[in-house]
C-alpha cells in the first residue's frame, strides 16, 4: 500500500494552502528528514519533510497548485519491494467520505477534508461555443463578463466578437485600472499578499483606530546602549550582543505595557480580553510584503535576550524560515521605519491586538528645557489603538509610562 | 361565407408560405393562406421533389448499365418515359396532398384562388377574375415565389424550347439536347437526359459550371461530366435559336466565334425571377428591386405589417432558404425572444446530377475575398473504403477553415451521396465548432462520412489515410 502524503496543516486555523515547490521529483528515493516539498500558508514558506522512506511514486498536487486543502492527499510514497503498479487504481483513503480521520492524523479534523486540490471553482459554468472560447481566450476576454446571445443565451461568436477586453467586469470583482499608456505588469497575488491585504483591509474598516504621538529624549538611551554594548562580554572572537536602539524601545514598551497592562488587550464580541504576558510582535519587511514574528514574554526577558530573538527572526523571516508559532499570536505590534529617516508615521493595528506603535527617526531637534533652548536626539512614537478596548485617557497613560522607561532607561533593570 | 378576419394572412403555399402558416397556427394565431396553383409551391410540384424522383430513375438506369461492375447479370435494360414521368407525377401528388392535411391538422384556412393587397391590412382574393373573398389581418406574408427567367427570343413553346416545367413532362428523350445554364437547375436536367441517352451539350456564360460552388468542385464536375461524354462550353452564349420543323439551329458563341449547331431540344434554365406581378404592391411602401422585393434581415418590407420571404425576396432560391424564413419571420412577429437573423453563410446547397454536389459556407476563393487566412483540406472518395465498396470512388470533400480562429468557414463536397452528408458540416458550424471538435467527434466506420473527419484532418496536416 503506498503512503499518502498529506497536505499538512501548519496553524490550527489554517484550511489551505498552496504547493510552492516540490523538492523532490517522481522516482526519487525519500529518507525520513529530506525535504519533499515547500508549502506557502499565511505568510511564511514551509517545508514539509518526510516522516517515512520510500521511493516518491507520485505527485498528486503539482507545483505550484494554489488553494490546496488541509488533508488532502498531494503525494504518494511507494514502500521498500513496492512498484508504481501499486498506484494503479490506487483510491484515496483520505478521499472517502466520512472515513474517519485516523487516530494518527496529528491534526485534528477541524478541516474538511477535500479530495480534489486545486479545483478552483470558477464560479458557475460559462455556455460558450468552442469557437466563442477560442477567440475570448485569444482576446484575453474573461467570458464571465460575456452576456451570451445564443440558445439558452449560450456566448456565440458575435458576443466575444463584439466584447472587449477589461470593459463590463463582473461587478463583485475590483474594477479594472483604467488604460495607462505604457502598459502595465500584472504581478499575481501571493498568498502574503492576499492576507495582508484582506487583514488591513478588515482592520482598516473595521477598528475604530485613534493615535497618540508623543516625542522621548532619547540621548539617555543612546548612552546606556554606548556603554552596554562597549562592555559586552567577547564569545568566540565576538561581542556576545550588540543591542540597537529598536531593541530598547521594545524592551521599553513591552515594560510599559507590563505596567499599563490596559493596553495589553484584545476586544472581543463579548470581552476585553487582557493579557498576563507582552507577547511583541515585530513587524520585519521581507520579500514581497511583511511579517509580524513575536518576541514572548518580553517583558520579563533581559535586554541581550529579546535583541538576539529579534536577530534570529528578522533572519528567518527574511528567509522563509519562520514557523506558524512564531508569527502567530501576539498581544502587541511595533513597527520601526526609523532607519529608513522617517520622521513619524502611522500604522494600522495588527488584529486582533489592540494596540501597534510606529517609530519613527531619532533625530537631533531643538528643545526648550527650564526655558532654554537646547538640542536633544527626539524619536517620534504614534500609537494607534483600538478604542473599542482601549481609551483616551488609558492610551496617554500607556503613552507616558513608556515615555517615562524610555527617557529614563535604568528602569529597564527593574 | 367563412369568417375573413386573421391574425395572419400567407400569400402563396410554396415551402416559405405554407411552413409560414404552419408555424404561425403553433403560435396560437389564426391563419389564412391563398395558394393560386398548387399547395407545396414548385418546390414540391415542379422543382425539387419531381426532379429528384426523375433523377432517381435515371441513377438505377444507370446502375443497371453497370450491374457487370458488381457481378450482375440485367439484360434487356430500358426504360419507359411516361412511367418514369407518371412516377414523378404520383410523388408530387402525393406529397402535395400531404401539405393539404398539415394545413388542416394546424387549422390554417386555404383560400384556392390569387391573392391582391387591397389596401392596409386587406387581402382580396379572386378566382378566375371572379371575387372569392376580401380577407383582413394585422399581418400579411408575401411568399409567392418565383418562375423561370425567360429569355428573349427563347420563349418556351411546349414543344422545342423547354423550360423546367416542359422538361419534367417530357414527351421524348431528345437525341441532342442543348442546356442553357449550368446552375442546379441546368446540370441536374443534363444529368437526367444524358443518363437517359441525349447527347448532352451544356453552355455556360460564366468560365466554369456550377458557379456558386467552390472552383475546385466546378473543376472536378466538369471534368467528371466531359468524360461521361456530355458536352460542356464554358464561357460561351447562345447567340439565337431558330425553329425548324422538329429540330431547333443554334448560334453558338465559343472562345468568341460563332458555330450553328442542331439540337432536338433545348433547356433554358438561366436563372429565376421573382413573382412581384399583380400582387397589389402598387402604392404600397412595399419596395421591388428588379424582381425581388426588398426586405430587412426580419423579412420586413417598406410597409408596415407586409412582409416577404424566400425566392420573392431573393437570391439564394432555395427551398429551405424560403421556409426558414417564414419561421423566422412569423417568430419575430410573435415577439418571441432571443431570435437572429438568418445567416447566408449557413444554408447548404445541393445539387443533385451525378457525381452530386453539396456545400455549405465560404469558398476558399471568397473566403480569401473576405480576409481571412484560410487552411484548407481535401479527401478523396478514392481513398475511402465505403466509396470503394460502394463503387463510387469519385469526388472529394473539401474544407475551409479559419487559420486564426479555427472556425469551419465552409464545406464543398462532390461525389457520391454528399448531398446526405453536407448537414453534418452545417450543424458544425452552426455550433461554432472548430477544427478541435471535428477531430475529436467519432465518425463511424466504414462510411463515406469519415471522409468528412479526414478532411478536417488533412487542413491540419493530419489526415490518416492519404
Amino acid at each position: 500500500m503506498p503512503i499518502e502524503i498529506l497536505m499538512p496543516a501548519l496553524s490550527p486555523t489554517m484550511t489551505h494552502g498552496n504547493l510552492a515547490k516540490w523538492n523532490k521529483a517522481e522516482g526519487d528515493t525519500v529518507s525520513a528528514g529530506d525535504v519533499l516539498c515547500e508549502i506557502e500558508t499565511d505568510k511564511a514558506t514551509m517545508e514539509v519533510e518526510a516522516v517515512d522512506e520510500g521511493v516518491l511514486g507520485k505527485i498528486v498536487v503539482p507545483s505550484g497548485t494554489e488553494g490546496v486543502a488541509v488533508n488532502a492527499v498531494i503525494a504518494l510514497l511507494l514502500e521498500e519491494g513496492e512498484d508504481a503498479k501499486a498506484l494503479q487504481g490506487y483510491t484515496s483513503k483520505a478521499a472517502a467520505p466520512a472515513a474517519a480521520a485516523p487516530a494518527s492524523a496529528p491534526v485534528a479534523a477541524a478541516a474538511p477534508v477535500a479530495a480534489a486540490p486545486a479545483a478552483q471553482a470558477s464560479g458557475s459554468r460559462v455556455s460558450a461555443s468552442p469557437l466563442a472560447k477560442r477567440i475570448a481566450t485569444a482576446k484575453g476576454l474573461d467570458l464571465a463578463s460575456v452576456q451570451g446571445s445564443g440558445p439558452r443565451g449560450r456566448i456565440v461568436k458575435r458576443d466575444v466578437e463584439n466584447a472587449k477586453p477589461g470593459v463590463a467586469q463582473p461587478a463583485s470583482k475590483s474594477a479594472a485600472p483604467q488604460a495607462v499608456a505604457g502598459g502595465h505588469t500584472a504581478i499575481p497575488h501571493t498568498q502574503m499578499r492576499r492576507i495582508i491585504a484582506k487583514r488591513l483591509t478588515d482592520s482598516a474598516r473595521d477598528i475604530p483606530h485613534f493615535n497618540v504621538t508623543i516625542d522621548v529624549q532619547i540621548d539617555k538611551l543612546l548612552s546606556v546602549r554606548e556603554y552596554l554594548n562597549a562592555t559586552a562580554p567577547i564569545v568566540n572572537d565576538k561581542p556576545a550582543y550588540k543591542i540597537s536602539v529598536n531593541d530598547i524601545i521594545v524592551k521599553a514598551t513591552a515594560l510599559a505595557l507590563k505596567r499599563v497592562p490596559e493596553c495589553n488587550v484584545s476586544y472581543t464580541d463579548d470581552a476585553i480580553l487582557r493579557f498576563d504576558q507582552v507577547d511583541m510582535s515585530i513587524a520585519v519587511a521581507i520579500d514581497g510584503g511583511l511579517i509580524t514574528p513575536i518576541v514572548f514574554d518580553c517583558a520579563n526577558k533581559g535586554l541581550a535576550q529579546v535583541s538576539e530573538e529579534i536577530k534570529m527572526l528578522a533572519k528567518k523571516a527574511r528567509d522563509g524560515k519562520l514557523m506558524p508559532e512564531e508569527f502567530q499570536g501576539g498581544t502587541f505590534t511595533i513597527s520601526n521605519l526609523g532607519m529608513f529617516g522617517v520622521k513619524s508615521f502611522n500604522s494600522i493595528i495588527n488584529p486582533p491586538q489592540g494596540g501597534i506603535l510606529s517609530v519613527g527617526a531619532g533625530e537631533q531637534r531643538p528643545v526648550v528645557k527650564n526655558g532654554e533652548l537646547s538640542i536633544a536626539t527626539v524619536v517620534t512614537l504614534t500609537l494607534a489603538v483600538d478604542h473599542r478596548c482601549i481609551d483616551g485617557a488609558t492610551a496617554a497613560a500607556f503613552a507616558k509610562e513608556l515615555k517615562a522607561v524610555i527617557e529614563n532607561p535604568v528602569a529597564l533593570m527593574l | 361565407m367563412a369568417d375573413t378576419n386573421f391574425d395572419l394572412i400567407v400569400v402563396g403555399g410554396g415551402p416559405g408560405g405554407y411552413v409560414a402558416a404552419i408555424r404561425a397556427a403553433q403560435l396560437k394565431m389564426k391563419v389564412a393562406l391563398v395558394e393560386a396553383n398548387h399547395l407545396g409551391g414548385i418546390c414540391l410540384n415542379w422543382g425539387c421533389i419531381p426532379t429528384k424522383a426523375l433523377l432517381r430513375s435515371a441513377e438505377i438506369y444507370r446502375q443497371f448499365n453497370h450491374a457487370k461492375d458488381y457481378g450482375l447479370s440485367v439484360e434487356g435494360i430500358g426504360f419507359d418515359l411516361k412511367a418514369i414521368v407518371d412516377r414523378s407525377r404520383k410523388v408530387s401528388k402525393k406529397l402535395n396532398m400531404g401539405v393539404g392535411h398539415l394545413l388542416k391538422k394546424n387549422k390554417v384556412e386555404v383560400f384556392d384562388g390569387y391573392a391582391k393587397l387591397a389596401g392596409a391590412g386587406k387581402v382580396s382574393v379572386t378566382k378566375d377574375a371572379k371575387p372569392v373573398a376580401t380577407l383582413s389581418a394585422k399581418h400579411i406574408i408575401l411568399a409567392t415565389g418565383a418562375r423561370a427567367r425567360v429569355l428573349p427570343g427563347m420563349e418556351p413553346d411546349g414543344q422545342l424550347i423547354w423550360y423546367y416545367k416542359d422538361a419534367l413532362v417530357p414527351d421524348c428523350v431528345p437525341d441532342r439536347l442543348l442546356v442553357i445554364g449550368s446552375g442546379a437547375i441546368g446540370i441536374e436536367f443534363a444529368s437526367f437526359f444524358h443518363t437517359l441517352g441525349s447527347k448532352t451539350t451544356v453552355v455556360e456564360m460564366l468560365d466554369r459550371i456550377v458557379p456558386a460552388e467552390d472552383a475546385e468542385v466546378s473543376a472536378f464536375l466538369q471534368k467528371s461530366l466531359t468524360k461521361d461524354g456530355m458536352e460542356i462550353l464554358t464561357s460561351a452564349g447562345v447567340k439565337g435559336l431558330k425553329k425548324n420543323k422538329a429540330t431547333v439551329t443554334a448560334t453558338l458563341e465559343v472562345n468568341g466565334k460563332l458555330e450553328e449547331r442542331e439540337f432536338d431540344r433545348v433547356i433554358v434554365a438561366a436563372g429565376i425571377v421573382g413573382n412581384v406581378e399583380d400582387l397589389g404592391l402598387e402604392g404600397t411602401k412595399v419596395k421591388v428591386d428588379r424582381t425581388h422585393v426588398v426586405t430587412n434581415e426580419w423579412c420586413e418590407t417598406g410597409e408596415p405589417g407586409v412582409y416577404a420571404i424566400g425566392d420573392l425576396a431573393g437570391a439564394p432560391w432555395l427551398a429551405h432558404k424560403a421556409s426558414h424564413e417564414g419561421i423566422l419571420c412569423v417568430e419575430k412577429i410573435m415577439g418571441l425572444k432571443g431570435l437572429h437573423p438568418m445567416k447566408a453563410a449557413l444554408i447548404p446547397g445541393c445539387t443533385y446530377c451525378h457525381p452530386q454536389v453539396a456545400s455549405v459556407g465560404l469558398s476558399e476563393a471568397k473566403a480569401v475575398e473576405q480576409g481571412y487566412k484560410v487552411r484548407v483540406g481535401r479527401f478523396p472518395f478514392q481513398a475511402n473504403g465505403k466509396a470503394i465498396a460502394l463503387g463510387e470512388p469519385e469526388g472529394f470533400v473539401k474544407t475551409v477553415f479559419d487559420a486564426v480562429t479555427g472556425e469551419l468557414l465552409g464545406a464543398h463536397m462532390v461525389g457520391a451521396e454528399v448531398t446526405e452528408l453536407i448537414q453534418g458540416y452545417a450543424i458544425a458550424m452552426g455550433l461554432e465548432t472548430t477544427e478541435a471538435e471535428l477531430m475529436h467527434t467519432v465518425f463511424p466506420h466504414p462510411t463515406l462520412s469519415e471522409m468528412m473527419h479526414e478532411s478536417v484532418l488533412d487542413a491540419y496536416g493530419r489526415a490518416v489515410h492519404f
